[in-house]
């Protein structure tokens, strides 16, 4: 199953060279773009791991996907996806954030179902991937 | 997908190119006659830099007629003395690339070594890194390059700021523009004792000494845009102050005038705030007289750095 989420979930994956251009778009209004991975493909797994620091200070879209790539080296199995903060409302909020990088084999999620009290069903999703310690998920 | 880059590529070709039109509607024009009005002397960098020019030009407009084959290679060395303008010069070229298209951004960063080299095992890669990050679709200046090798202490990090700037250079070519910059024997040296280098640069550019006629005429555009005046007086001391310098150790050529203007600025303040009683007019706040020159040291054998 295709994990879809942030901006651009409806469209095919990109290359790198839209990637480049959504990036220095994201720049070009100022936000403070950086790379994060997972291997938890949760929803509600929020916070993934930062790859390296948020890049403030490069003014050409280039330097983010050379560090994606490098980023790709080690995590190449991961799910990786870019996002952008915008600090002008006063605090670090996220204006945008795309997956750039997927594992070759998305087995999808199982369903739950829980009886409870008064036969009610509590329903509850788990990424099969997910069964495996962190780090032997993907491969 | 290469299917569709195929057939667009037939289509994109042109029959003709007007080489004047691209250039005039590209700015290069602009650039190069600045280059001429603002810097004074050297001639041979001026020619270098409208020769390479003049090669880019060329490249795209057979770019565009569909007979280029791969990206050239831009990184630069710049070797000569201090103060001989080589920062200046190196901000004009990455205008310069930028108006042919050939970085994106434009912008220049200037290191040195202490930029690049870190202090303790595992620190070099990042830093370097994060300064070649924050110079691409730009410049990197590197001043006094040869600094980064260090032949002389076997664990020094400089070899490892080398091998990754090495690596960049070659493999993101597309992405920045590399200037390496100093002394002429001691860059030279640099080379030899790194090939890889030498061969990944395709521009090098000398840069000569001013002469003391250029840079009379520097001291006086300096001088000029301070809003300072020099009388006939003071115009031949410094003329002479200029020959003395030069003969003095720690000779920096435009940099040299510049710090000795600034020392004349302090001469003259003192001067005018000793000699003034009443009001004084913009004038005498502004012309420098022959006496802020005379007193300084390098008239009467001293070291004026």
């Amino acid at each position: 199953m295709r994990i879809t989420q942030g901006t651009f979930s409806f469209l095919p994956d990109f290359t790198d060279q839209q990637i480049h251009e959504q990036v220095q778009y994201c720049i070009d209004n100022g936000w403070a773009v950086s790379i994060e991975y997972t291997d938890d493909p949760h929803p509600r797994n929020t916070y993934w791991e930062m790859w390296g620091h948020p890049m403030f200070d490069n003014p050409d879209a280039a330097a983010v996907v050379f560090e994606l790539n490098e980023c790709r080296k080690v995590y190449g199995s991961y799910y990786i996806r870019i996002i952008a903060f915008d600090s002008s409302p006063g605090w670090e909020s996220i204006r945008l954030s795309f997956i750039v990088n997927r594992p070759s084999k998305e087995p999808g999620f199982r369903l739950n179902r829980t009886e409870t009290k008064g036969r009610n069903i509590q329903y509850s999703m788990s990424p099969y991937s997910s069964d495996n310690p962190q780090g032997s998920r993907y491969k | 997908m290469e299917k569709e880059l195929e057939e667009t590529k037939p289509n994109s070709k042109l029959a003709q190119v007007n080489l004047k039109e691209e250039f005039e509607s590209s700015g290069v024009d602009q650039i190069l006659s600045e280059l001429d009005d603002t810097l004074i002397g050297l001639k041979p960098v001026k020619t270098r830099i409208r020769e390479t020019a003049s090669l880019l030009l060329v490249d795209k407009a057979r770019e565009k007629m569909g007979l280029m084959t791969e990206s050239p290679t831009l990184h630069m060395s710049f070797s000569g003395n201090p103060g001989t303008g080589k920062t200046t010069v190196a901000l004009k070229i990455a205008d310069l690339l930028f108006r042919l298209g050939y970085v994106r951004k434009g912008h220049l960063v200037t290191v040195t070594r202490d930029d690049l080299v870190g202090q303790y095992i595992g620190h070099t890669a990042p830093k370097t890194k994060e300064v070649l990050k924050k110079a691409m679709g730009g410049v990197l200046f590197i001043d006094e390059a040869y600094y980064l090798y260090r032949p002389e202490n076997e664990r020094d990090y400089g070899q490892e700021a080398i091998e990754i700037l090495l690596q960049v250079m070659e493999n993101n070519r597309d992405d920045l523009v590399v200037v390496l910059a100093g002394y002429k024997d001691r860059m030279d040296k640099f080379f030899e004792s790194n090939p890889g280098f030498r061969s990944r640069i395709a521009h090098h550019i000398n840069f000569p000494d001013y002469s003391n006629d250029e840079l009379l005429e520097i001291g006086e555009i300096m001088i000029s845009d301070m809003n300072y005046k020099l009388n006939e007086k003071s115009r031949e001391a410094f003329a002479e102050y200029i020959k003395l310098r030069r003969k003095q150790p720690h000779f920096a050529n435009a940099r040299s005038i510049r710090n000795a203007i600034d020392r004349i600025r302090l001469r003259q303040a003192n001067r005018v705030f000793k000699t003034s009683k009443g009001p004084i007019n913009s004038d005498v706040l502004s012309i420098i007289d022959e006496v802020d020159v005379r007193k300084s040291r390098v008239f009467s054998g001293g070291i004026d750095s």
